[in-house]
């Protein structure tokens, strides 16, 4: 047989395809200006947060009764622990009280933001366990789901509100409250990426070799899930901020001592005519940062999720 | 149509079963004595004993929820310590402001988010429709109580057009009545508004992606008739859908909105029990809700037969 000569090569060979570049899923997020406008703004409020005790704030419980209802940018006296009598400016003026409206409301960002962050994750544990067992052992799924659905059939903020009642307000039971109607809507949520990724042909072939049920879960199964469960429990971060302010501010969550936003704007309400900063300030944090989480929230879908995004 | 009917009833029996189980567990949930946590603080010792009688304290907690729920089938949630009457009484004694302003915020939301929808999803991309979807952020984020006040601060208090707060039954007229409810239901209607006028764009934009909407303006249909007549027509359902989904943050909304402008309603009645750690009225009161908002997404599910043809059940 002859060798086969250059020609008979050059027309066998294939051309190798152009490689494309295609961007990583982190490239597109780092891309989308919702993600960074949103995501700059809440590291900003995590920092204020962190540096609450350093960026001329007095403890946020401290009172002077020679203080009480000042304006913002007036000056005044604070007393301390110590029974020291210090000059102090209140930027954004004082509560009926005399407490620093400033203080109280920088020291309120750490109370906003862990709400909101151990809302979203307690939500998202219970939400995955549920929607794992739910999609994936079938006779459980019956009894979960209508469980689920009554729970979804109570309106959040009420159930939120009885729970707070019944084991009276403290940052465990607030966050424990605000999260349990939210796991109905992530288990429904993992429950349907099951559905569908349990039909998935790598998952055939891990029930094959006879992988355990509970590896396939958590290992085959979940980390496909994790995109969609980001976008969600950034929502219900956002969320969580806001149902605390709710409860804070009725006068049903956390102590009125704890400078939260709610309870400084709950204080500020009976003197609102006069001195509307008491609602004011908190309010513009409130606002700014739940937007600041939902924007993220809205740019993570978008990059994420992209058969969410169409939806909505 | 009948079976349907039938059908659909039927499965709001477990939820609405489901949801008795979940109010009634708050008294069994809550440590302490549920006879002495029901009668109150104030209570004798007499009037805890007969309250464990009558709700059969000493039996299974199976049988406990089953007398629970016997009497609250016949309409009888129980008393309230705190307000010396019947809960159904104190409900149907709040019943009219709640109903009122509820009204009043869906229609003020639909009859303002279905146009700005629908303008959205014409201009799909344009400014109109960036600055609907930023407004729509922001409506989800300002939390209604500082919308509330931002409100009062501005219309209220400084250009005097409305009154702050308080609330006018509406068999005293219908002018006092409107007037002091335009402020709270446009406060309430902003999350509302936020959320249809979402939906409404999305499945007006899918609708006008059909073939029939290329079909209507071939043949010379006035661009309104096509967005109106086909594309909104077609995209009725999820608006539904959504109108009857969004009665639960309604309800949320309604509990502060009524705190803020001292409306004397169900939002009102809730808060003042949990402050008084009243149980019975509580649990009533978030029984009603949930009544109210399984029945409603009922209406919505039959509705659908009415916006769609199409739909035979």
């Amino acid at each position: 047989m002859d060798a086969p000569d250059a020609r008979q090569y050059a027309a066998l060979s294939i051309e190798a395809a152009a490689v494309v570049r295609t961007q990583s899923v982190w490239e597109r997020v780092r891309a989308s200006w919702s993600v960074r406008l949103g995501g700059s703004a809440l590291v900003f409020l995590v920092l204020l947060a962190l540096a609450a005790p350093w960026l001329g704030t007095v403890d946020p419980t401290l009172f002077d009764a020679g203080s009480r209802d000042l304006r913002p940018g007036a000056q005044g006296e604070i007393t301390t622990l110590e029974g020291e009598t210090v000059k102090h400016s209140f930027i954004m003026g004082s509560d009926s009280l005399g407490r620093d409206i400033y203080s109280r409301v920088l020291y309120g960002t750490r109370v906003s933001l862990i709400v909101g962050i151990s809302t979203a994750l307690l939500a998202l544990a219970f939400g995955i366990v549920c929607g794992l067992a739910s999609g994936y052992l079938r006779w459980l799924d019956g009894i979960l789901m209508r469980v689920m659905d009554g729970i979804m059939a109570i309106p959040a903020i009420l159930i939120a509100i009885a729970l707070v009642a019944m084991w009276r307000g403290s940052l465990l039971t607030v966050v424990v409250a605000i999260a349990i109607p939210e796991i109905p809507r992530v288990t429904r949520l993992v429950r349907s990426l099951v559905l569908s990724i349990r039909e998935e042909p790598y998952v055939e072939a891990a029930v094959s070799l006879g992988t355990p049920t509970v590896k396939i879960m958590f290992a085959h199964i979940l980390p496909n899930c994790i995109a969609p469960l980001l976008v969600q429990g950034t929502f219900i971060c956002a969320l969580g901020i806001l149902v605390e302010a709710i409860l804070s501010f009725l006068g049903v969550g956390l102590p009125p001592d704890i400078p939260t936003w709610g309870n400084v704007m709950a204080e500020g309400r009976i003197h609102f005519n006069e001195y509307p900063h008491n609602i004011f300030f908190p309010g513009v944090f409130l606002a700014v940062t739940v937007l600041a989480v939902n924007i993220l929230g809205d740019g993570l879908r978008d990059t994420l999720d992209p058969k969410m995004a169409k939806k909505v | 149509m009948l079976n349907f009917l039938a059908r659909r009833v039927a499965a709001t029996i477990p939820v609405m079963l489901v949801v008795a189980v979940l109010v009634f567990l708050i008294t069994r949930l809550t440590p302490g004595d549920p006879a002495a946590i029901l009668a109150g603080d104030a209570a004798s010792t007499e009037q805890i004993a007969r309250i464990r009688a009558n709700l059969g304290l000493d039996q299974p907690i199976v049988v406990q929820f089953g007398i629970w729920f016997g009497n609250a089938l016949t309409g009888d949630l129980g008393e309230s310590f705190y307000y010396k009457a019947k809960v159904v009484a104190l409900i149907g004694h709040r019943l009219e402001p709640t109903l009122s302003l509820a009204a009043l915020t869906i229609a003020i939301a639909v009859l303002a988010a279905v146009p700005l929808g629908v303008l959205a999803a014409w201009r799909f991309g344009g400014w109109f429709d960036r600055a609907l979807m930023g407004f729509s952020v922001l409506g989800f984020s300002v939390p209604v109580f500082v919308l509330a006040y931002i409100l009062i601060w501005v219309i209220a208090l400084k250009l005097g057009l409305l009154p702050v707060q308080g609330y006018q039954r509406i068999a005293d007229g219908v002018l006092p009545w409107l007037y002091h409810l335009i402020l709270p239901s446009i406060t309430l209607s902003v999350i509302y508004i936020a959320l249809i006028a979402r939906v409404t764009r999305a499945s007006v934009l899918e609708a006008l992606g059909e073939d029939y909407i290329r079909t209507a303006r071939a043949k010379g249909l006035p661009e309104a008739r096509v967005l109106v007549g086909h594309a909104l027509a077609n995209a009725a359902v999820p608006i539904a859908t959504v109108i009857g989904i969004g009665i639960a943050l309604l309800i949320g909304g309604v509990v502060v909105t009524e705190s803020v402008y001292a409306i004397p309603g169900l939002g009102r009645l809730t808060v003042d029990a949990v402050l008084a750690r009243d149980f019975p009225t509580i649990q009533g009161v978030i029984l009603f809700f949930s009544f109210v908002y399984v029945l409603i997404n009922l209406l919505v599910d039959l509705s659908y037969v009415f916006f769609d043809p199409r739909i035979r059940y």
